[in-house]
């Protein structure tokens, strides 16, 4: 009974509890949140805002997207990999947050230089000529000057950021809720998910939806009114959101698995009816699961896009969600960690081999171009993950760490 | 005799096959009852409409002393409403330990933000550990669920149900794949539940419905053949013809 008694005190913390104690039943936190720490402050010192100059601007921008990229697959990992929902529509989400912050760049920004030429001429323009004015610079690319109804609050950042939560996360809510509640599952519900992003992705695309169809929102690496500050210092502060935001976001999801909740959604994973039997609403759990996870999705989309400069529907076309997948799954989904180390070494790999860094291979008569061959790489090596390590690449830490605690087995 | 589960003239039909057939059914609050019928007899059929997972076509299931209807209510409401279910396979939740899996299971809030903000109370604690010691876990409770022995998962499964709290236990074959002793103790087990609480246990095993000394309802095609003691419905003629008698 002692032992027992033990096992009891060990290891349980709920959310209320102070959160030192759980950083310190949690050692793997800490160590996350230690990493990160190190590495944002280390890449601020090698970078050319700050720093000594070593690492380059554009490499400082593509760690900062990395991070957001490693954010989404928290959520994705929270939403899949413990509560048992294949998403594959969460870019949906990432890009419709990078929307909804690219509003607010790009109106402010287009205001600023509007004004700036207003001030040669004679008269003082009229607030409407300021609007109409900003109008055709933002919306002459499809052959229109006037806002549609979206655009009404993108003069505010604070209502365009409270919109990165609320547009998501509204999205979220009705989708789930009608999934859920018909007890749609496995494949089909993520057939739907697919279906969504890409619904989304072609109205988009379209001129008249309001956004400016393929060509997006560009110019958002430049902050409004801030346009001496060179690009170089802009990007670190980005990394430090970014990496402030990875931070956060995983202590948060890790709080959540840890609680009772987590045992929950586990359950429901495992097996989804028996939890019903037991008492619990199966179908709020999810949604409340869907649409948390929508949201950090949405903030990751949020910081990743004014970092990459441009946003385009061509951004949550499916195979992008599908993509994230392929992170967590590759990282080993279950653990926070293996979404982390999925994303970032994944996409930062995608980004190598995609980028012509690697010269490419003369095969006798054949050339392999890495550029194309990349992505027979990663289906290769997702099947190898599937069928042979399921745990992911995050199984391996597992592994060594029970070797390390128990030396027998 | 105060009812706390009453069923009436229940039928229900899929794609044209009759599972049950206008079937009625009453249960006291503090009743050991065994349902036993061959295969097809629409025994889990029966407990399907009962926990809220089928409805039926025509009839109505009317629950406690204000009699309020099942028919609407969700598999999650009618467990909170205290109609606990014991599945055939054991299913427990392999990943988790055998103390997660019953504190889980413990009568407590079971709206997503209570749940998301429980604390582990030295109360929630001591009930875990009594009911761990009530099921011969004791020694296991921070395993693995998925590491016990067949017989060992059943029981965390009762464990799971006592933690809950029912009113009314509905378990579906409690013997299956047991060995002799386990057997023994299932049925001990069964009785000490149902002093406190109405338990529906649906057996194919005759010796072990025997050992539970209760009465029995023997189901055939989805209605009620015969009811009473053991010795009374296998005496029955028509009970004899199509069950024993096979």
């Amino acid at each position: 009974m002692t032992a027992a008694n033990t096992s009891l005190n060990s290891g349980k913390v709920a959310l209320g509890g102070p959160l030192t104690r759980f950083l310190m039943n949690n050692p793997s936190t800490l160590l996350f949140i230690g990493l990160l720490a190190l590495f944002t402050i280390v890449t601020t010192l090698l970078g050319e805002g700050l720093g000594i100059g070593v690492v380059s601007t554009s490499m400082v921008k593509t760690l900062g997207k990395t991070l957001c990229f490693c954010l989404v697959a928290i959520a994705m990992d929270l939403v899949w990999g413990f509560c048992g929902i294949l998403s594959l529509g969460h870019f949906a989400f990432f890009g419709l947050g990078g929307y909804m912050i690219g509003m607010w760049l790009m109106y402010a920004r287009t205001e600023i230089i509007v004004l700036k030429a207003g001030k040669a001429a004679t008269m003082p323009m009229t607030p409407e000529e300021i609007r109409s004015a900003v109008g055709e610079q933002i919306f002459g690319v499809v052959g229109g000057s006037e806002f549609p109804l979206i655009w009404a609050f993108a003069d505010s950042l604070f209502m365009q950021l409270l919109f990165v939560i609320l547009v998501p996360g509204l999205l979220a809510l009705v989708f789930g809720w009608l999934a859920f509640r018909s007890r749609v599952t496995g494949v089909y519900l993520s057939i739907l998910t697919q279906a969504m992003t890409l619904a989304l992705a072609l109205y988009l695309f379209q001129n008249d939806s309001g956004l400016r169809g393929n060509n997006g929102l560009s110019g958002l690496q430049n902050l409004p009114g801030m346009e001496s500050t060179p690009q170089a210092l802009v990007s670190i502060w980005f990394l430090w959101a970014s990496a402030f935001a990875l931070g956060l976001g995983y202590l948060l999801v890790k709080l959540l698995v840890e609680s009772k909740l987590g045992n929950v959604i586990r359950a429901i994973r495992d097996d989804e009816s028996r939890v019903r039997f037991l008492g619990y609403n199966v179908e709020a759990y999810k949604l409340f699961i869907f649409v948390l996870s929508a949201v950090i999705a949405a903030i990751a989309g949020a910081l990743y896009y004014p970092q990459a400069g441009i946003i385009n529907p061509a951004e949550i076309a499916p195979i992008a969600s599908i993509y994230l997948a392929v992170w967590v799954a590759i990282g080993g989904r279950g653990r926070l960690y293996g979404a982390v180390i999925g994303a970032a070494f994944v996409s930062l790999l995608s980004s190598w081999f995609t980028g012509g860094q690697i010269p490419d291979i003369q095969l006798g008569a054949y050339r392999i171009q890495w550029v194309n061959w990349w992505l027979v790489l990663l289906g290769l090596s997702f099947v190898a993950t599937t069928l042979y390590a399921p745990q992911g690449l995050g199984g391996l830490f597992d592994h060594l760490s029970r070797k390390k605690g128990n030396p027998d087995g | 005799m105060d009812s706390l589960l009453e069923v009436d003239g229940i039928s229900v039909t899929f794609d044209g096959f009759k599972a049950i057939n206008d079937l009625s059914f009453v249960m006291g609050a503090c009743e050991l009852r065994a349902i036993i019928g061959p295969n097809g007899a629409g025994k889990t059929t029966f407990m399907d409409i009962v926990t809220g997972k089928t409805r039926p076509d025509t009839g109505n299931v009317l629950w406690g002393e204000k009699n309020h209807s099942l028919l609407k209510k969700s598999e999650s409401e009618i467990a909170r409403m205290g109609i606990g279910r014991k599945f055939q396979r054991p299913t427990v939740f392999e990943d988790q330990s055998v103390e997660d899996n019953l504190m889980m299971s413990l009568r407590n809030d079971r709206s997503p933000l209570r749940v998301l903000f429980y604390r582990y109370t030295q109360e929630d604690r001591s009930k875990v550990l009594e009911i761990a010691s009530e099921i011969g876990l004791s020694n296991s409770v921070s395993r693995l669920a998925g590491e016990l022995s067949h017989g060992q998962k059943q029981w965390l499964e009762i464990g799971m149900l006592l933690a809950q709290e029912p009113k009314l236990l509905m378990v579906d074959e409690p013997a299956a794949g047991m060995t002799g002793d386990e057997r023994n103790k299932t049925v001990r087990l069964l009785k000490r539940m149902a002093s406190t609480r109405a338990v529906i246990v649906v057996e194919h095993d005759m010796e072990f419905v025997r050992n539970l000394e209760c009465r029995v309802t023997v189901l055939h095609e989805g209605s009620v053949l015969a009811e009473g003691s053991l010795d009374h419905v296998t005496n029955t003629q028509e009970v004899i013809d199509v069950y024993l008698g096979r």
